[in-house]
Formats: C-alpha cells, structure tokens, sequence
C-alpha cells in the first residue's frame, strides 16, 4: 500500500499552484507600485487612509459581535441536538444546513425585505441579525460534531463522584468542547469580517465592511492597494488561527 | 419541562432561519414584481419560468445553465483530485502528513474575498484570460478541501485486511483496488461530491473575482448585477423555490438508501 503515497502528487502540486502561489502574490503584489518596484506605500497607505482603516475597525466590531451571538445561541442548540435524551437525530443538524440551498445573495435579500416589512430600520441592528441568520449553522455544525464524538463516560464518571449537572457541564462537557468551539468561531469570524454584497443588502448599501474595500479596489483597477488591504486580513487570519489553536480537522467534514 | 423547553429553543431557531426560504417560496406564488407585495394568488410566474417568458431572458437561463454546469464540474474534479489525494495521504507519515493536511486546510479557513483575490492575482500574474475555466478552477481550489475531509475518515475505518486478502486470492493490484478498496470509499466520496456541489452552487465572491470581463454570469453574480440595478427578476423566487425542493428530494433518497444499507449491514 505506502507506494500508494505518491497518489498525494497531483493535489499537492494543484495546491502549490492554486493555494500558496496566490497566497505569495498576495504579498508580492502588496509591496510593488504599479510599475513593478519594491515599496512600502502601500501597505502605508492603508494606515493613512482613514476611510479603509475605519472601515477596517467597524468590520473588527460588526464581526466580534456576530461571533458571540452566533456563540451564545448556537452552542445550546449545537448541545441539545448533540444530546440524545432530547430526542433529536441527525435529520435536524442537516435541516440546519439546508437553508444553504437557496441562494445566499437572494436569502440576504429576502432577510432584508423581512426586516422592512416588520419595521425595522435597515442598519446595524439588521446587518447583525443578518449576518448570524447566514453563519449560524457554520457555529452549531463543529460543536454539534465535537459534542457527538465525546465520550460520555467522562461526564458520567463526574457525576458518580458527585458533580452537579451545572458542575459538569462547566468542567467537563465545555472544556471538551473547546476544539469545536474554536472551529466555529475561526468559522464564523473571518467570513463576517470579509464580506461583501451581503452587508451592503443588510443595509440598503449604508454599510460598508472590510470586504467591499478590497472588492472595490481590485475592480477600479488598484490591484497593488486592493492586494495590500488583502495582506492585512491575511496577518489577521494568522493572528486568529494562532489564538484558537488552528486545530480544525475533521470538524467540517461529513455534513450530509 | 426541560425537554420540552429545549424542543422549543431549536424549533424556533429554526423557524427563524427558514423565515427567509418560506417567504421567497410565499412570493413565488404571486405576480407582483417586488418581492414582498402580495398581488393574489397565481402560478405566472412558474409559468414564465418554463416559458422562457421574463425579464433578463436569455440572461437569466444561461446563468441558470453556467451555474449548474461550473457546479456538475466542479464537484466532479474536486471529487475525483480530493479522492486521490485522501488515499495518498492516508500513506503518508509524519511531517509530509502533517503539512498536507495544514495546506488542504488553507482554502477552508481562508474566507472567499481572499481565495477569490489571491486567484485574481494569479490569473493576472500568469497572464490567463479570465472566463469558464478559471472559474471552474477556482471553485475546485474551495471545494476539494472539503472531498478530503469526507473521504479521510472512511479510509481509517477500511480493514486493510481486504485488499491483501483480495491479492492473496488473485486479484491484480488495479483490480483489488477497483473491486474492494473504491466500494468502501463511495459514501466518502458522494457525500464530499454533494458538499462540494452545494459550494459551488452558493458561490458568489470567488465567481465574482474570477470570471473576467466576458460577460460570464452564474445565478449569483447575475442576483448581485440584478439587486444593484435595483429590480429583482421576479422568476427568481420561484426558480428558488424548485431548486431547494430539488435538493430536498436528493436528500431524502440519499438517506434513505444509507439507512436500506446500514439496515441491511445490521442484519449481516
């Protein structure tokens, strides 16, 4: 079976070309002017402008907040299905998954219609329940995942020895369940602080996030401040990945 | 009490998250052009839609058709590339092991603008014009990451057993591969196949990076364009609407025949 090891190939040079070399050029074209120069400028620019810069801060808030409702609501519900005396099945973790079906762009805009029809100014409030309306499930599906793999002996063993159940659940079943909780955070965090379209649906265009900044100078021709605005969400996934622990294997596997 | 208190909890969390589904399958059934006037009852806009007969027309049917082919594609590659390289890391060991795995977790954790930019910037560096195969490109780039997951863990589960036991009874290495090792990683592979194609299908921010200045639209970029001119093409609720009920039907065939297996399996 080992000689089987060279199978790896094709998809190791696939990722090469497509996955780190774009990565590098990222950083290339971060640090050259449009004449292809080494410089720092742009990577200044950035500090300077203040427009990119607060967008960048409100993107931090929007997403750190959206993170925490996703964390505060999906992690019941994430320990409820994952628990069996509840009654649910695997059919409901999937139905939780299923809105993804329909259109993101047009589930956006139906979600915006939904809060004009109740009243609802368009604006933070709604670009908040929006955006945990959309990430909610990437939340519940790793936690859900590494509640389910949990072997309950240790949990049981707390209460022979005479643990509460709230005792249990704070020093047993949660820190176990931390890997799935940094999944899902790592899940939800970076695509709220990035994106694009869907903010701008949210709020009838009267919020901007970090992602529509880089979209806007990649499409106006600014390849070289569009890659450098791209570098700084770059370093900041790294910072992320580094404090959650980047461990998130096996967690978004197998959702159908 | 507490049972019933936490039944409650999810079923609201998800009536809230259908919210928006079941009102675009509401409008779909009524004429108005803006979505959210409801303007009696009436099948019109079905009706346009098999027609042919709305507004963006030929536009609208060629995104339908370019998002289900780049999907079809997509899913494909990604299934047969991730496939192979699960089975090659599978036999890897140590740090060769480790970085493949750290690399195939790259386009998972990296959100869609930077995928999308980064393989902008490629296709500019490498002077490639930008059009149907970068996109399909870029959509196996996000997608095959996920075929991995899927099918690594079925690998693990196989009895290696088999496969000698298939050689020892003369079977040719291609032949053992093909007859017993393959079988036993189908569900892997078909569950990676349906999550990639659902990727795809959602895609916008990489499609939107990545498709050039041919004019090239799938449904989303096509919503986006539609959405900014401010009219929302009314045949999309209903479009929605057969496509979720679609989905759901594969769903439940696939479900159903997992459990006829594992039915059958039990009783073995």
């Amino acid at each position: 079976m080992s000689k089987r090891s060279t199978w790896v190939l094709p998809y190791a040079i696939f990722l090469a070309v497509f996955v780190v070399l774009p990565l590098v050029l990222i950083a290339v074209y971060a640090f050259q002017d449009n004449s292809g120069h080494f410089t720092l400028g742009n990577v200044l620019r950035f500090f300077s402008d203040s427009d990119a810069v607060s967008t960048f801060a409100l993107s931090l808030e929007v997403a750190i907040e959206t993170t925490l409702l996703c964390l505060l609501l999906g992690y019941p519900a994430a320990w409820i299905l994952a628990n069996k005396k509840f009654g649910f099945t695997t059919v409901t973790i999937v139905m939780f998954i299923m809105p993804m079906w329909v259109n993101a762009l047009l589930r956006t805009l139906a979600t915006a219609e939904l809060f004009s029809i109740l009243g609802f100014t368009l604006g933070k409030g709604t670009l908040l329940f929006g955006m945990v309306y959309d990430f909610l499930p990437f939340m519940i599906y790793p936690i859900y995942n590494m509640l389910l793999k949990m072997d309950t002996s240790y949990s049981e063993a707390a209460e022979d020895l005479g643990a509460t159940p709230v005792q249990v659940f704070l020093k047993v079943t949660f820190p176990l369940s931390l890997p799935g909780v940094y999944s899902g955070i790592l899940m939800v965090f970076m695509p709220t602080m990035s994106t694009f379209a869907i903010s701008e649906f949210l709020t009838n265009g009267k919020i901007k996030l970090f992602g529509t900044i880089i979209q806007e100078n990649i499409n106006s021709s600014m390849w070289n401040y569009g890659a450098a605005l791209s570098l700084v969400m770059l370093v900041l996934i790294g910072l992320t990945s580094l404090v959650t622990g980047g461990s998130r294997d096996t967690n978004v596997g197998g959702v159908v | 009490m507490k049972r019933f208190l936490a039944r409650i909890y999810v079923w609201v969390l998800l009536v809230l998250l259908y919210a928006p589904v079941v009102f675009i399958a509401v409008c779909s059934f009524t004429e108005s052009r803006v979505m959210g006037n409801w303007t009696g009852f009436s099948f019109k806009l079905y009706g346009n839609l098999f027609g042919g007969v709305m507004q963006g027309g030929s536009a609208l049917l060629s995104a339908i058709e370019n998002t289900l082919v780049i999907a079809l594609l997509a899913a494909l590659f990604s299934m047969l590339l991730g496939t192979l390289a699960a089975i090659g890391i599978h036999n890897l060991r140590g740090r060769k092991r480790n970085t493949m795995q750290l690399l195939n977790n790259i386009p998972i954790v990296n959100p869609d603008v930077i995928t999308g930019v980064s393989l902008f910037l490629l296709f500019v560096f490498l002077k490639v014009s930008q059009g149907y195969v970068t996109v399909v490109l870029a959509h196996i780039t996000f997608c095959t990451p996920f075929v991995v997951l899927n099918v690594m863990p079925r690998l693990t589960q196989i009895n290696p057993n088999t496969y000698e036991a298939a050689l020892d009874l003369g079977a040719t290495p291609a032949q053992a591969f093909a007859k017993v090792l393959v079988p036993q990683l189908v569900p892997g592979m078909v569950s990676g196949f349906i999550l990639a194609f659902t990727m795809s299908l959602d895609d916008f921010a990489v499609t939107f990076f990545t498709r050039g200045t041919i004019g090239l639209d799938t449904l989303s970029t096509y919503i986006y364009t539609d959405a900014r001119k401010g009219g929302l093409t009314p045949e999309l609720r209903p479009l929605m609407t057969l496509i979720f009920l679609l989905m759901l039907v594969l769903l439940v065939i696939v479900n159903v025949r997992a459990n006829r297996r594992n039915k059958i399996e039990v009783e073995k």
